[in-house]
Parts: C-alpha cells; sequence; structure tokens
C-alpha cells in the first residue's frame, strides 16, 4: 500500500522535473543560430546604411542616423541583409555544387600552391619575381604612389622586420620600438652636423647607417638590461615607458635636439667613390630602391639567424623560458640580444627616413606608429619574415589605396575593422611561421612524398 | 651499450618487466649496501630558501651519493619543487649551502649549473610545445652545442616511442610520451645527477610503471637520480633511500625498504589507516 503511495507522489514529481529540464534544454527561440545569423546580418546591414551615409557631425552626434533612418538607403541595405541571410541559409546545396563543380579547378591549384611552398627551388623563385616586381614596378608608377612606398611600405617593412626579432622570435612584447626609430632618426641628425650639439667630424649618411645601429643596439641593451628580467605585461609597460622618455627628450632638450622646432636640412644620401658619383634627390625611386637594398640585407641577415643556433635558442626562450634555463640557456643574454638586432634595425630605418624627409621633429615618432609595426607584424604573422614582408606591405599601403574611395577620416577605421576581422578568422596571420601553426591540420606525410615523386 | 638498452626497454615495454627490474633493483641495492663509502655527490646543507614572505624551505639536510636513487616525497606545497630549483639555480637560497662533488653551487646561475652535470626535467613536463620532438632535444644537448648522435641514440634506446615520433611537434605528444621527452632532454646534456620533478604526474598507472622502470634503467646506466613524488609507493620501490618533506622540513629519512614499510607513510601517502 505504501509502496503505491509513494508511486503516485513520484510520478508527478519527475513528470514536473522532465519539464524543467525539457525546458532548460530547449533552445530559447531568439538564441537559434539561424536567428542569430540573421540579427547579425541586419545589424551589418544597418552598419552599411551609417557607414555609406552622410558624414557625421560633431555638434549632433545622432545626425547621421537618424539620416541614415529617414532614407530609403537604410531599407536596401536592410534588405541586402535578409538576401544574405537567406543565400547563407539556403545556400548549402548551391554552394556545394559549385565546390563540386570548380573542384577539378581548383584542388590542383591549392595542393601544388601547397607543395610549392615547401620546395626551396619554388620559394628562392618567389623570393627572385617579388624582388624583380619590387624593383621595376615603381618605374611605371606615379612620383605620389613612390613617395607613399618609400615613407610607408619601406620604412615599415624595415621596422617590422626589426619587430619581428623581438616579438616574434623572442616572444618579447615590445611597445616601445618606435623610439629606436627616433634614435637612428637623431643621429643621422648628430652625425651630418644639424643638431645644437655638434659631432666631431661630419658623416655621410651611409657611414651614419652603422653607426646608429650600434647607437641603438647600446641603447637597446641600455633598456634591456635592468628591465628584461620582466616578463610579458610587465616589460610591455617599461617599453612604453622607454618610448615616452626618448620621445619627451627629444621634445623638451632644446639645446641638445632643437626641442619640438625639429632639425631641418638633414642631407641626402650621397656616394663620391672616385668615378662613382651619385646624390640622392627628393625623388622617391632613388630611395625606393636604397631600402630595397637594405631590406633585402636585413631578410638575408635575419634568415641566417632564424635557422643558427639562436634561432633555435629564441623560439625555446618564447615557448618555456624556465625549461631553457634549466638547460643551460642564459636567457638574458639571448633576450638582449634579440632586443639589440631589432633596435638596430630600427636604427637604420631610422637614418634613411630622416635622410629622405630631411626634417623630423619629435611628432615623428608617436606611440602610435609602434602600435602600428606591432600590427603589422601579427597581421602578416609572426615569426614568419615573408608573413612580415607581405603584412607590413599591405597594410602600410592600404591608407593609401583606400584615400580615394573612402572618406579621408574613416581610413584607418577600414584598417581597424580589417584588423579585427583577420584576428577572428586567421589569428596567426597571413603568412604563418612553421612554428607557430600547430592548430593547422597538417597534410598527411604520404602526400608530400607522392609530391615529391611528382 | 646502446642495443642492450633498446632491449631491455623493449622488454619492459612488453611486460615482462618484474624479472628485469628485479635485477636491476638487486644490483642498484647491491651498489647502495656500501653506501657509506661512496662519497657524496649533491649535499644540501641548512638549505633555506623564501619565496617573498613565505619560507618555502626552513633549513634542509639532504644526501645523494654517487649511483643512488633518492626520492623526496612530500604533499602538495611541502617544498619539493623549490628544492629542486634551488639545486638548478632557479631559485637563490636565503641560507644554507648546495654542494656538488664538493664544489659549492648554490648562487651560480642555472645556465652555469647544467654544465656541472645537473640534468633538471622540470614539474610539468614544459617540453618546447612549437618544436618537434628532435628540437627538443637539441635543445637539451644545448651546452655542447650540438646533440652527440650517441646521447640521441641512448634517449631512442630508452624511449622508442620518441624515435617512432622524433619529427612530431611536441605539444600534439600525449602526456606520458611528453614526460619521455623531458626526461630524454635532461638526459641529452648527459647529467651526473638527474633531478627528476613527478615524472608520474598526471599519468595513468601502467604509464607511470613503465617510466620508473625505465628511470631504474637510467640510473643502472650510470646516472645519479633525485626524484621528487608524491607517488610514494612507487618512488619508494624504486629508490635507495628516502626523504619527507613536510610545511619545508624533513620528517622522516631512511632506506627506502623502512620507509616503504612505516606505519605513519603507510598512514600518510599511501592511504592505509594505522591500525
Amino acid at each position: 500500500m505504501s509502496a503505491v503511495i509513494e508511486q503516485r507522489t513520484e510520478r508527478p514529481a519527475k513528470a514536473v522535473s522532465a519539464v524543467v529540464v525539457a525546458g532548460l534544454r530547449r533552445e530559447r527561440w531568439y538564441r537559434q543560430p539561424r536567428l542569430r545569423r540573421l540579427g547579425a546580418l541586419l545589424a551589418a546591414g544597418l552598419l552599411l546604411a551609417v557607414m555609406t551615409g552622410e558624414q557625421g557631425n560633431g555638434k549632433d552626434l545622432l545626425y547621421s542616423l537618424r539620416g541614415t533612418l529617414a532614407s530609403g538607403r537604410l531599407w536596401v541595405c536592410l534588405g541586402l541583409g535578409v538576401v544574405a541571410w537567406v543565400l547563407a541559409e539556403t545556400g548549402a546545396p548551391l554552394r556545394a555544387a559549385a565546390v563540386r563543380l570548380l573542384a577539378p579547378v581548383t584542388a590542383p591549384i591549392a595542393r601544388g600552391g601547397e607543395l610549392a611552398v615547401r620546395r626551396r627551388g619554388v620559394r628562392v623563385t618567389a623570393a627572385l619575381v617579388g624582388l624583380a616586381l619590387a624593383v621595376f614596378v615603381p618605374l611605371a608608377l606615379s612620383r605620389a604612389t613612390n613617395q607613399v612606398l618609400v615613407d610607408w611600405v619601406g620604412i615599415y617593412i624595415l621596422l617590422a622586420l626589426g619587430l619581428n626579432v623581438v616579438i616574434g622570435w623572442a616572444g618579447l612584447l615590445d611597445l616601445g620600438f618606435v623610439a629606436f626609430f627616433a634614435i637612428g632618426g637623431y643621429s643621422a641628425a648628430f652625425w651630418t652636423g644639424h643638431l645644437p650639439v655638434k659631432p666631431p667630424f661630419e658623416l655621410n649618411p651611409f657611414l651614419v647607417i652603422p653607426v646608429a645601429m650600434a647607437t641603438c643596439l647600446i641603447a637597446g641593451v641600455l633598456l634591456g638590461g635592468p628591465t628584461l628580467r620582466l616578463r610579458g605585461d610587465y616589460l610591455a609597460i617599461v617599453t612604453l615607458g622607454f618610448h615616452e622618455i626618448i620621445y619627451l627628450v627629444a621634445k623638451n632638450s632644446d639645446g641638445l635636439t632643437n626641442g619640438s622646432l625639429g632639425v631641418f636640412g638633414i642631407p641626402h644620401f650621397s656616394v663620391g667613390l672616385g668615378p662613382v658619383q651619385y646624390r640622392w634627390k627628393l625623388d622617391p625611386l632613388d630611395y625606393w630602391w636604397l631600402l630595397l637594398g637594405l631590406i633585402v640585407l636585413a631578410v638575408l641577415v635575419l634568415r641566417r639567424l632564424e635557422h643558427s643556433k639562436v634561432g633555435r635558442t629564441w623560439a625555446a626562450i618564447r615557448e618555456d623560458e624556465v625549461a631553457a634555463a634549466a638547460h643551460g640557456v642564459d636567457t638574458v643574454k639571448y633576450k638582449l640580444m634579440a632586443f639589440a638586432i631589432g633596435a638596430s634595425t630600427s636604427g637604420a630605418a631610422g637614418v634613411v627616413y630622416a635622410s629622405k624627409v630631411g626634417f623630423i621633429n619629435p611628432e615623428n615618432f608617436p606611440l602610435l606608429y609602434s602600435v602600428l609595426v606591432l600590427a603589422y607584424v601579427i597581421f602578416g604573422g609572426m615569426g614568419s619574415i615573408p608573413g612580415v614582408l607581405l603584412g607590413a606591405g599591405l597594410l602600410a599601403w592600404l591608407p593609401h589605396a583606400l584615400k580615394d574611395v573612402v572618406d579621408q577620416k574613416d581610413r584607418f577605421m577600414y584598417m581597424g575593422a580589417l584588423l579585427v576581422v583577420m584576428m577572428i578568422y586567421r589569428p596567426q596571420g597571413l603568412l604563418p611561421a612553421r612554428r607557430r601553426r600547430r592548430g593547422e591540420p597538417t597534410p598527411a606525410r604520404s602526400s608530400v612524398q607522392t609530391g615529391d615523386a611528382q | 651499450m646502446t642495443s642492450t638498452t633498446a632491449g631491455v626497454a623493449t622488454e619492459v615495454r612488453a611486460g615482462v618487466a618484474t624479472e628485469v627490474r628485479a635485477g636491476v633493483t638487486a644490483e642498484v641495492r647491491a651498489g647502495a649496501a656500501v653506501g657509506a663509502t661512496v662519497p657524496a655527490l649533491l649535499e644540501l646543507a641548512g638549505l633555506r630558501v623564501d619565496h617573498g614572505a613565505i619560507t618555502a624551505l626552513k633549513g634542509i639536510d639532504l644526501t645523494v651519493r654517487q649511483g643512488e636513487v633518492v626520492a623526496l616525497l612530500g604533499a602538495n606545497g611541502a617544498g619539493k619543487t623549490t628544492a629542486l630549483r634551488t639545486i638548478s639555480g632557479l631559485l637563490r637560497p636565503a641560507a644554507g649551502e648546495v654542494r656538488f662533488g664538493g664544489e659549492r653551487i648554490d648562487g651560480v646561475p642555472a645556465h652555469h649549473v647544467v654544465g656541472l652535470g645537473i640534468g633538471h626535467s622540470p614539474e610539468g613536463r614544459r617540453v618546447f610545445a612549437d618544436m618537434s620532438v628532435l628540437e627538443n632535444l637539441q635543445m637539451g644537448a644545448y651546452r655542447f652545442g650540438r646533440a652527440a648522435p650517441e646521447d640521441l641514440d641512448r634517449v631512442f634506446g630508452l624511449f622508442p616511442r620518441l624515435a617512432e615520433r622524433r619529427r612530431q611537434i611536441a605539444g600534439t605528444l600525449s602526456g606520458g610520451e611528453q614526460q619521455m621527452l623531458a626526461i630524454g632532454r635532461a638526459l641529452m646534456g648527459r647529467p651526473e645527477l638527474l633531478l627528476l620533478d613527478e615524472p608520474s604526474m598526471g599519468l595513468a598507472p601502467i604509464i607511470v610503471a613503465q617510466l620508473f622502470d625505465i628511470i631504474g634503467e637510467i640510473n643502472a646506466q650510470g646516472t645519479t637520480v633525485l626524484l621528487v613524488e608524491q607517488n610514494a609507493a612507487q618512488a619508494l620501490r624504486l629508490a635507495d633511500r628516502g626523504y619527507v618533506l613536510e610545511t619545508g622540513e624533513i620528517r622522516m629519512s631512511g632506506p627506502a625498504a623502512e620507509l616503504l614499510h612505516d606505519p605513519r607513510i603507510r598512514e600518510a601517502y599511501l592511504g592505509e589507516s594505522a591500525a
């Protein structure tokens, strides 16, 4: 009898709990992935409407939004969102069919590309073709374009190559990297006799390059010596402080650097060796080729370093500093070395920049540039030289490519959006380093072998 | 030498472990019996180590003689890892001495300690996750510049699994394989004294048993071992002598066989009631 009662009381309890569990398990309607995608696409449509609409107004923050809401463009954009959603939700069979149709064409290309990259001959050829393009294509471009190529692309590629040693290989987060660029620039001003303090003898900018590199090397050691025992975030803050020190010294020591007025008349590069007489002028092409030479030199030297014992030691420090120390690595020495090598590359870029522009002041070296260089390195692929070349080249070029397409003030916004999308979908960068590809599926050994046999 | 090693290791893996193990242990025990006359390889005297305001080691004395396996037991936070890290120079003692082969080595920076002949397989394995097995072993041979082929052969003989996976990225190895790699990496520096920090951590019992057999094998080949463990039963079965560390102090020490049967140890570490 009692057993029956128990059963009866149990049954409703079970039923209730089942309902509760079912309720918990059932997705809320608005949480269904399908509807969430619709919501995201509608939001993107609204964003598109606002972005393509009228310029905002500083006095009336909602001005542009109001204009958009009243216009028909909003409905077009939202409609586009809905169309995209419908295509995405129902288009799977379509897409599959398209992939199947194109597979005979795309698959060999993709596989061939993957295999080709693994071959040394192909890599060398690609590098040589890229170099040839870099040498000859600017001849056909306008002067203004070449100007951008030098002041932004070339200089920033050199900076990114230097920062890649510090952050990509040794794993040290350096946020004050542009300070070394500034030291390079001011070295050029000093050794050509254009600072209030005069040098013992004046040098041709070509000769200033090694001197500036040595100066940056020493500055890197001076900064790194006491601080490289710090790790990660702490080191980043210290380097931030270092940038601020260099910047403020440059800005405030009138007797040393001419303060915020800056330095004028830094001479151009020139060669005067017997029959070979040449002066670089304002023409950006000359400077582009000079920079290209420096970049090629830097790449050759850094590649040797990467594949040497030093490169492997940096990788060990980056991955596990304690374990590296436990196996006999003098971690401070190697971190210092990375810091100094990065700094000296930056210093060389500083000399070229100062000499090309002929005028520098502290505002040429804001903190923002450190952040930009860092973004370029991460965008291209930390630790990968081809990645850094491509990443820095593309991103430094982007604001100028957008110049005539979007509003002047919005250019960096698009770059920000690109970085956000990139970090979500391809955080390892455009051309990631081999060591950092762990997350990616590696092609099976057999396919590589058949590839070699072909 | 290498081929016999490989043979032993495979046998161990094949499960004929007991006989081989017994042989190895008997040999080692015989060595330990004359232990009193064997010179001390490592001595800790009154070693005190502070972590900021906290004293992790409150003045411990410990001796490891040439050819021994010594187990250092203790619960979490007892100071075991601190002791090992101090020996290998990653931490500085606040007081006391570390002597290796009669020379004081406290205060010698970590990267020089390796060169003296102390290999450290750190807690939690800490392999270089983005490097291949081979590159990890190369890093182990860092003090020589590059790995000698005979050292690689030795490690691959002890751990055939690593030989099979020499090109694999270390981060994709299983926990047991990573532990093998950590030990192999430490051996690449040809240490006289091998410091092992909790090799059994997070591993299945069968893997732990295999691993301890191989540690016995390493010892039989002539490497002195200081083994830090929470797995007291396994460690004491392998070791010649043991120390028990509790909140920074040595509470007990003695021959491993005695400790293994000590009711206090059985209660505290082997989960048996004293009654």
